[in-house]
């Protein structure tokens, strides 16, 4: 597919037409995003089990924090063109016209060298240097190549959205063995099905910026078989953490049932008609019955995948600050 | 001489200094935030190397 060309950047309108207040610049750290990657940064933290100051853990995790909202900021800069046309997103600061584009643009620079500098002074330069990592690759190999230029936009930018854990893991022990890029791992392959299950009931808003997602790139039947099978990839893999010490009973038996759930759901969405457009044979209610359907597929997929990430990483989280995960265990 | 009259702009009303008011003492909030990690972690830090002497 050939690139969406770029629009005239925000950053070049003289000023505000509408008064920002601290809480439009809070937004666009995308504070929503930041709460998973502290979570997630978090865990793989306390999964490292090494001893630290709980100062300097709070200051490492802030930092990942501000990291993740400065790229965040530097996402709606760049993306502010195609943001303004789209009805999920064009409420954001930049399109409103709170915030000028050159000013989330700042932002997003500034707070990208303060997280990055002071996270290497207060742990290590591993750790920071994965930030940094982190930053480059979801504002400029997601936002500025991948996203509108190929339908695996998320498939590799997920690796952005994936690695807090280990950055985490990072700077609790300076290094990043081989249980902090599990978790790296079980982010990655749980994002396109949880992203294309977003975008089958959302791709008309992707279809008319010209970004092409799954469904609009290559159709709504081709996206549900990719999510059904990235959901038996992505299954086992939540199963691997019991058997590599990272993980104890608990986190099995959560990742088990889980996976139970998310499967079906998956074979669910795949079965369903959700992204089709309604059949022109069927009249009225009838015609538009299956689609409806077939969407509430999707959004119960959205939703599971958020829950069942959400507890796996709880699970994580749980046994290693009770001390009864495997690897806590021995030591 | 003649006092010129500067005509105000259409966008500097009460609603924008208010909010640049508002952002104002977010920044300097941030920056009090900043300087006080700073100069903990580096208070940390530097009792960690630190080597008793008796």
């Amino acid at each position: 597919m050939k690139p969406l060309p770029m629009t005239e950047p925000a950053a070049i309108s003289p000023r505000p037409a509408i008064p920002a207040l601290w809480s439009d610049y809070l937004q666009l750290l995308k504070p929503r995003v930041m709460s998973l990657v502290v979570f997630t940064a978090l865990t793989g933290f306390v999964c490292a089990g090494a001893p630290s100051n709980p100062l300097l853990a709070g200051v490492a995790i802030l930092c990942i924090a501000v990291g993740a909202g400065a790229s965040g900021a530097l996402n709606m800069w760049f993306d502010a063109d195609i943001d303004a046309k789209m009805r999920r997103t064009r409420g954001r600061p930049v399109p409103m016209g709170k915030v000028l584009g050159a000013e989330a643009a700042t932002m997003g620079v500034v707070l990208s060298l303060f997280s990055i500098m002071l996270l290497g002074m207060t742990t290590n330069w591993l750790a920071a240097g994965m930030l940094a990592f982190t930053i480059f690759f979801y504002v400029v190999v997601y936002t500025m190549w991948l996203k509108r230029w190929t339908p695996q936009n998320i498939v590799i930018g997920g690796l952005a959205g994936a690695l807090p854990p280990a950055i985490g893991w990072a700077a609790a022990t300076g290094e990043a063995p081989l249980n902090a890029w599990l978790m790296v791992l079980i982010i990655f392959l749980w994002t396109p099905p949880h992203a294309w299950a977003l975008a089958l009931y959302t791709s008309e808003d992707y279809a008319k910026v010209g970004v092409p997602m799954m469904p609009v790139a290559r159709g709504a039947a081709s996206t549900r078989k990719q999510i059904f099978l990235y959901s038996l990839l992505f299954t086992p893999v939540c199963l691997v953490p019991a058997f590599t010490g990272l993980g104890g009973p608990a986190y099995l038996a959560i990742a088990a049932a889980g996976a139970l759930v998310f499967l079906l759901l998956a074979w669910r969405v795949f079965r369903s008609k959700a992204g089709d457009a309604p059949d022109e044979r069927l009249d009225g209610e009838d015609r538009l019955y299956a689609v409806r359907a077939g969407a509430k597929d999707a959004r119960n997929l959205f939703a599971f995948s958020i829950l069942y990430l959400t507890l796996l990483f709880a699970a994580l989280l749980g046994e290693h600050l009770l001390g009864v995960a495997p690897l806590e265990l021995l030591k | 001489m003649t006092q010129e009259t500067i005509e105000r702009p259409k966008y500097d009303t009460e609603a924008f200094r208010k909010a640049r008011s508002g952002r104002n003492i977010a920044l300097g909030l941030g920056l009090v935030a900043f300087v006080v990690i700073v100069f903990i972690v580096t208070v940390i830090r530097m009792g960690a190397n630190a080597t008793p002497h008796f």
